[in-house]
């Protein structure tokens, strides 16, 4: 790892006003995906900013019809949420199943989302409910949040404050784990929230995350897995690799969708 | 180089690091505590596991300075001082649980870490699904799920 300077600001404020100072620094969250790749030499951050003193940036809180989720809270808290499971427990299934129970003790919904893996969980379920994720600086629905691989529209300098996930009455993730990573070979997440249905997918696409829109469209009359049945996505831009073939993925994601949606209507 | 402080088994400790000196590194080179042990460099194996504030961590993913304050528990610091061993450790001892041992701090660690959020009564299924984060390259894993399940239940005792 390459040597940097680290700070541990307590307000958001300081936290802003250091990467302001520190052009080539990085906010630090629960360094389950940062310090990885500094380990290795894919990035080398002038200074880290470690949030985890800041105040206010942790919880799960019911507001109005929406949960509300602190950027530097734990995948294991969000999962152990008993708010979040008694109003959605498709959306605390996400964090539950992310790689092991010592990364969900250290990983933040916040740091998973700035980083959009395009084998990461947390992007599927923000597309699947259209959250919105708040910085300090506005509101970002997640239809224009993720904007590729790694990549979000995040400017230099913002920090994901927290994210609100309308409630959805029915929601389910179905997750094709990797076995070696437990990062998702493909993953989809599907909720109904009156008329807006939502199909997202996680690690099957070449661009990050995606909506299903003809699935969608089919659901419309019935949620249901049989509305999706004998359906299939194009192959074309879905992720290659040693894992599997752009064929195997989009087979999967028709598998993975239909499961959920049975799952969501358990 | 930045001052660090904090409670490592108990006993306050301070040093002097660079920014970029990882927990596991603070814990073997600067205070000799060789027992928390570093199998990958991918976060992935386990076999650096220790508690931050009562919850377990790979030390090898977390820098010394994010641990300012924080009290730490490590291999070392669970058998009591006269050398009698944890239950948990007697568990591993007594079911064959190890064989070449570099794995076993993270499992104990780990395993823990498993009955702090289970609770003493473990099935094998739970115990499996939890050591997902702990790689072992000797004993197949089958003594130390029956390690874990005597351990759990010899801690409520
Ligand atoms: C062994 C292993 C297995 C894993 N398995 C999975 C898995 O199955 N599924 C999965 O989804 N993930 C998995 N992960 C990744 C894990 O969930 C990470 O914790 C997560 O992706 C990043 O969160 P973090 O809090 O650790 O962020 P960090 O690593 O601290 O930060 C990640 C990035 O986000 C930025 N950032 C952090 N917080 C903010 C903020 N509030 N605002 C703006 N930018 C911010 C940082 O600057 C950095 O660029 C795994 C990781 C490991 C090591
Ligand atoms: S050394 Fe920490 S997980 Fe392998
Ligand atoms: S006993 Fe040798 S690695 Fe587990």
């Amino acid at each position: 790892m390459y040597n940097f300077t680290f700070h541990r600001p307590t307000t958001v404020r300081q936290a802003a006003g250091l990467l302001a100072r520190n052009p080539d620094g990085k906010l630090l969250a629960g360094g389950h995906s940062l310090l990885p790749v500094m380990k290795q030499r894919l990035a080398q951050p002038s200074a880290l900013v470690d949030l985890s003193l800041v105040e206010g940036m942790t919880g799960v809180e019911l507001k109005g019809r929406s949960v509300v989720i602190g950027a530097m809270t734990r995948h294991a808290d969000v999962a152990n949420s008993q708010v979040l499971k008694d109003v959605m427990p498709g959306l605390a299934a996400v964090p539950g199943s992310i790689g092991d129970p010592q990364v969900r003790n250290r990983g933040t919904i916040g740091g998973s989302i700035a980083n959009n893996d395009p084998n990461a969980d947390y992007p599927a379920a923000c597309l699947g409910l259209g959250a919105t994720i708040i910085t300090n600086k506005r509101r970002i629905a997640a239809d224009d949040f993720f904007t590729g691989m790694f990549s979000t529209a995040l400017e230099e300098g913002e920090i994901i404050v927290k994210v609100s996930f309308p409630v959805a009455k029915k929601a389910a993730y179905e997750k094709f784990k990797h076995p070696a990573s437990g990062f998702a070979l493909v993953g989809v997440f599907v909720s109904k929230r009156g008329p807006d249905i939502r199909v997202a997918v996680t690690g099957a696409g070449s661009n990050g995350v995606f909506r299903v829109k003809s699935f969608e469209e089919a659901l419309k009359k019935r949620f249901s897995p049989k509305s999706i049945e004998g359906m299939s996505i194009p192959a074309t831009g879905m992720n290659a690799d040693i894992h599997a073939s752009p064929e195997y993925r989009a087979h999967l994601v028709a598998v993975l969708a239909r499961r959920a949606l049975a799952k969501a209507n358990d | 180089m930045a001052a660090v402080s904090m409670t490592v088994n108990g006993k306050a400790v301070t040093g002097d690091v660079e920014p970029r000196t990882l927990l596991v590194q603070f814990l073997r080179e600067n205070l000799r505590l060789t027992g928390t042990h570093v199998g990958c460099d991918t976060s992935q194996c386990g076999a650096c596991i220790v508690h931050i504030d009562g919850i377990a961590a790979k030390a090898c993913t977390t820098l010394a300075l994010q641990c300012e304050g924080a009290k730490i528990t490590t291999i070392e610091g669970l058998a009591e001082p006269g050398g009698k061993l944890h239950p948990m450790q007697e568990a591993f001892r007594e079911h064959h649980g190890l064989q070449c041992g570099y794995c076993t701090p993270g499992m104990i660690m780990s395993a823990l870490d498993i009955v702090r959020r289970n609770g003493n009564n473990l099935d094998e299924h739970t115990i499996r699904d939890q050591l997902d984060g702990n790689i072992c390259r000797c004993t197949g894993y089958h003594n130390i799920v029956k390690a874990i399940e005597a351990g759990a239940k010899a801690m409520a005792k």
